[in-house]
């Protein structure tokens, strides 16, 4: 009996429920409980608490604050450990595969897919650089940057010798290649290296 | 609705973002100096077993490591 009290109760209310959805930034800081489900349920069953949906279990994003804050958070993440969390910095500049892309407190939200290149922290007047793989960069309205790759070495790690190799080797490969993934391999081998390169000399 | 804007030419010739990202993390640990790439690609190993099933039977399972077997 229970099992059906859900499904006659889903089926009126989501039909009557308009399907424009409102924008990510304007959603409000507090979930607002959806009184018309919980009168419903608690008509049909008194004795059971409303179930919660998973947006009440999550914690809500803090709001945009008014004025623009002084240093932009940053969490720069990687698959097997977390470089740096929640830290406050003045700028970073990120290789967007639009280009070098300087975020300060205050960007505009973005979401920007990287190409292999430097990620570059800047705080005061240090300034920490990171060669990236690829990934993937977030940019939210409160001035928290999400930064996320697959690999993120410090220029120091990098060997020249074998980033010298590496792009003889796939300039070599690009020209025999045959078939289109063949190409594409050997182009994205030419990309990483020549990007490892001016790296290593920028 | 938007027709195929212009497309990363790995999806042009087939690669899912996967493949690239992970093609590009490959060579880039391929160019670290030495302490740094050995760590990474000891970080990197994949270790694991693949059996199929057929008819309700597991056939023998495959091994397939980065590590040699001792």
């Amino acid at each position: 009996m229970l099992r059906q009290a859900t499904r006659l109760l889903s089926r009126p209310l989501f039909s009557n429920r308009s399907c424009v959805r409102a924008f990510a930034t304007d959603v409000p800081a507090t979930p607002s409980p959806d009184t018309a489900f919980v009168e419903s349920w608690k008509k049909v069953i008194p004795n059971i608490e409303p179930p919660k949906t998973p947006s009440s279990f999550m914690s809500q994003r803090p709001p945009a604050p008014s004025t623009i804050p002084t240093k932009i958070t940053v969490n720069f993440v990687l698959p097997y450990a977390s470089e740096l969390a929640s830290k406050e910095v003045d700028m970073v500049i990120i290789p967007a595969t639009t280009g070098q892309m300087g975020v300060l407190p205050g960007h505009v939200p973005t979401i920007a897919e990287l190409k292999p290149g430097i990620l570059s922290v800047h705080e005061g007047n240090d300034v920490t650089k990171y060669f990236l793989s690829s990934g993937f960069a977030f940019v939210h309205a409160n001035s928290v940057a999400d930064i996320i790759a697959v690999e993120a070495v410090p220029i120091a790690h990098i060997d020249p010798s074998l980033v010298q190799k590496g792009l003889a080797e796939f300039t070599q490969k690009l020209s025999s290649a045959s078939t289109d993934l063949e190409k594409a391999e050997a182009q994205i081998g030419v990309d990483v290296h020549s990007a490892l390169n001016s790296a290593l000399s920028g | 609705m938007a027709s195929n804007a212009a497309v990363p030419f790995w999806r042009a010739a087939g690669m899912t973002y996967i493949t690239y990202s992970n093609i590009c993390a490959n060579l880039v640990r391929n160019c670290l100096k030495e302490p740094y790439k050995t760590e990474a690609l000891t970080r990197e190993k994949v270790h694991f077993s693949i059996a199929t099933w057929n008819d309700g039977k597991a056939e023998k399972p495959v091994l397939r490591s980065d590590t040699p077997e001792d």
